[in-house]
């Protein structure tokens, strides 16, 4: 009797663990629809990425704002902006290739690990390298343009030159000719006249950087990142490539001006400004109007 | 950070009634499962919009994502942390709370020896249905590189303590090797009993933890400790960018409870000192392993310098002596798989291990008993998961805890036998979150887990096992 009542209690144990274990493993294997591109494969360095093993991935950290099909829709994307990106048009902001074109899977490995400042995009630096580039394969399973295009080769980034009060002066006059004001303000707060008229290619609003509140950028926190940024522009956004426009030594110009903006970033750039008169007048008014609130808004 | 106190009450139902009530839980279960994609703290979900899976292996236990977003002072790092960010009406708070049936068994537990011809220790089998107490989570920043933590934690009856209440000075001078914290927090472990998987009873905190030896048969050491138990203090911590490496320090007001009586009041003017510090790696594939170790040095009063009415009077402890805990861990992944192992080593003095007070009115001369010494002891933890999904964990964990020295050895007038306290712990238990999204957490939660420790039934002092199987809804919103 005693073996008897035993054996029924761990008979019931068993099936108290085992139907839910049955059941769960049973949900755990739904798919999700079908993709362009069932398989495919990352490059980055002597890295290889999987979309097989970046699938687990994707449907633990990123399904919930890019959605389960990849474009975009996940079920927190109404509470997000910018929005998510959108894997099936496959449009990406940061690339070392020409506008318009795909980028290199090494942009995408270098966005997953650097984030995007100012948007709920994290940096996924925590993972394993491995890690981010099974990620980079698995998003490119969402559109058939990594099948029936190529990426561009990277742009080729010349030797910064040597900043000096004439290239930031030079950047300064560039700027105003190239209107960089219109979206991005005078003084680069992103308060322009053209501002609050933007969207991107959801037609969502979107704002100009401002170079007031940060250092970093989107696409990068260095100088060659915000080189890159004005010769591929950022695409799906308002911001154009300016390859066309200006020359690479004038890009670098534009380059070393632009971090006079950020006042409040100490910078080989902005010490040489604030050198100059002009640019310390310049400085000293922009930093007695506006003081750090400590609010976490300002730098 | 999720205590069930348990009741000891439970329902009078036994035998085929209570494996009725298994299966009944179990169909229950079945039919409330939902077939939603699966997730932590929902309110840094929430604000973030990220599912619970991606800073939780399962939650509460963190993966490595989530343990660089907790050292980073609950912050992401792309310039939408501050609360300026969100909506005016957004309330980081979170409430945990799980509705369980139980059954719990001792072999041995002290009765009347009226109802117990022969004896004083009787087998005592319960089971029924149960709740364990709320855990109201706060957290999150305060402002850019400023974060907070409050946690008001109840027992089953609402009766409120706080367990947790810090605030931090985060990534100080723009460097994440230097963030101070002060306050009452969970020491930086690196494997968090706070975050632990299990919820019974015996496996809702780890053995090693909370170990304290006997003094003698059927005597408990007067000092409580545990490791685990939160702490009041002031803790440097500094991590790498990418969090492979941490290392942190911490200084401690002695605050577990004084001799046995008033719990989160300092008992003594004396301080405690704890260390960590891992280092992860990459190994190919299998994912990010962590090696590390942890020291805690400590001191507790002996006897108190001042009574009233024959009480001791809190914080006049005296007669410190001291305690050390240490260990070495390593985290392995393989894949899906992940093993945590650890070795523990324990020492108190011998005033502790023996409950004798080092001076003051009772003891003069601070002698010590004959053959008196410091009891040590060895443990170990393997805890061991497999993640079928982001929505489905398998759990299991063994402990084993050995005495290396006794507090009386053999040159007392009643030694104590070698293997007295010697514990062993076994625990299986699986999670299962119907849904997972950035809102809210549950989980259909099953457990089992066994104890067996030498010596320490309450009248006899023979070996003592004690089992606990729990079905429950784990939720948090």
């Amino acid at each position: 009797m005693a073996t008897m009542k035993i054996a029924k209690f761990f008979v019931n144990v068993a099936i108290a663990f085992l139907l839910p274990a049955a059941l769960a493993a049973q949900q755990a294997d739904q798919t999700p629809a079908a993709k362009p591109n069932p398989h495919m494969e990352a490059h980055i360095g002597k890295l290889v990425g999987h979309s097989e093993a970046g699938a687990a991935l994707y449907y633990r950290y990123c399904w919930g704002c890019h959605g389960a099909r990849g474009d975009g829709n996940g079920e927190n994307a109404p509470y997000v902006t910018p929005t998510p990106r959108n894997f099936v048009a496959a449009i990406f902001k940061c690339r070392s290739t020409v506008t318009g074109f795909l980028p290199t899977d090494e942009d995408l490995y270098n966005s997953l690990y650097r984030g995007f400042i100012t948007s709920n995009m994290p940096s996924w630096k925590a993972l394993t390298a491995q890690n981010r580039a099974d990620l980079v394969a698995f998003i490119k399973t969402f559109s058939a343009r990594w099948v029936t295009e190529k990426p561009a080769e990277p742009i080729k980034v010349p030797e910064e030159p040597k900043v000096t009060l004439e290239s930031i002066k030079h950047g300064k006059e560039l700027s105003t000719k190239l209107e960089c004001w219109k979206c991005h303000g005078p003084e680069g707060r992103g308060d322009g006249p053209s501002a609050s008229t933007l969207t991107d290619s959801n037609d969502q609003p979107i704002r100009p950087y401002n170079f007031y509140t940060g250092y970093r950028f989107k696409c990068g926190a260095t100088n060659h990142d915000l080189y890159k940024i004005f010769m591929t522009g950022v695409d799906g956004t308002p911001m154009p490539s300016f390859a066309d426009v200006v020359k690479p030594e004038e890009a670098w110009d534009l380059v070393h001006y632009l971090r006079t903006l950020q006042i409040w970033h100490n910078s080989p750039e902005l010490a040489l400004w604030e050198g100059s008169p002009e640019g310390a007048a310049i400085v000293k008014d922009e930093r007695t109007r506006n003081r750090d609130t400590g609010s976490g808004i300002n730098p | 950070m999720h205590l069930l106190l348990f009741s000891k009450r439970f329902a009078g139902v036994t035998g085929r009634l209570g494996s009725v009530l298994v299966f009944s839980v179990v169909v229950l279960g079945l039919c409330l499962l939902d077939c939603h994609p699966a997730q932590g703290i929902p309110a840094f979900a929430r604000k973030y919009g990220l599912p619970c899976s991606a800073c939780h292996e399962s939650w509460p236990m963190l993966n490595w994502f989530g343990q660089q977003f907790k050292d980073n002072g609950y912050q992401l790092g792309n310039d939408r942390d501050a609360p300026i960010f969100q909506q005016p009406a957004y309330w980081p708070a979170t409430f945990r709370i799980t509705p369980f049936w139980e059954r719990n068994s001792t072999n041995k537990q002290q009765v009347d020896t009226a109802t117990v011809p022969g004896g004083a220790e009787a087998k005592v089998t319960v089971n029924g249905f149960n709740w364990s107490g709320l855990d109201f989570h706060t957290g999150g920043t305060l402002a850019k590189n400023f974060s907070f933590y409050c946690l008001p934690s109840s027992d089953e009856f609402a009766s409120f303590h706080f367990e947790s209440v810090w605030a931090r000075l985060d990534n100080i001078g723009g460097s994440p090797w230097f963030n101070i914290k002060l306050g009452k927090f969970e020491l930086d472990n690196l494997l968090s009993e706070k975050r632990i998987l299990t919820l019974t009873n015996i496996a809702g905190v780890y053995e090693n933890y909370h170990f304290q030896p006997f003094s003698s048969k059927g005597v408990p050491e007067n000092y409580i400790f545990g490791i685990g138990d939160n702490q009041v203090g002031l803790e440097y911590m500094g991590h790498s960018a990418d969090d492979r490496t941490r290392i942190s320090a911490a200084l401690l007001t002695a605050s577990d409870s004084p001799l046995g009586a008033q719990p989160d009041v300092p008992y003594a003017s004396a301080y405690n000192a704890y260390f960590a510090a891992s280092q992860g790696f990459q190994v190919g594939s299998l994912g990010v392993q962590r090696v590390g170790g942890f020291a805690y040095i400590g001191q507790a009063p002996t006897y108190y310098q001042y009574t009233l009415d024959g009480v001791g009077v809190p914080g006049t402890g005296a007669g410190n002596k001291g305690f050390q805990r240490y260990g070495i861990l390593g985290i392995w992944y393989i894949k899906n798989f992940d093993i945590t192992t650890i070795y523990f080593r324990g020492h108190d003095s011998a005033y502790l291990g023996t409950n004798t007070a080092s001076g003051g009115p009772t003891n003069p001369t601070g002698a010590l008993p004959t053959g008196a010494q410091a009891p040590t002891w060895n443990g170990g933890l393997f805890e061991s998961h497999y993640v079928v999904s982001p929505q489905f964990i398998l759990i299991n964990r063994y402990e084993l805890v050995r005495m290396s020295q006794q507090a009386f050895g053999a040159a007392a007038a009643v030694p104590n036998p070698g293997n007295l306290g010697n514990a062993d712990v076994l625990t299986f238990g699986m999670r299962y979150n119907p849904f997972m999204n950035s809102r809210a957490g549950m989980a259909y939660h099953a457990e089992y887990a066994i104890i067996w420790q030498k010596g320490a039934s309450p009248v006899t002092n023979t070996n003592l096992t004690t089992g606990n199987l729990l079905l429950g809804i784990d939720f948090d919103f």
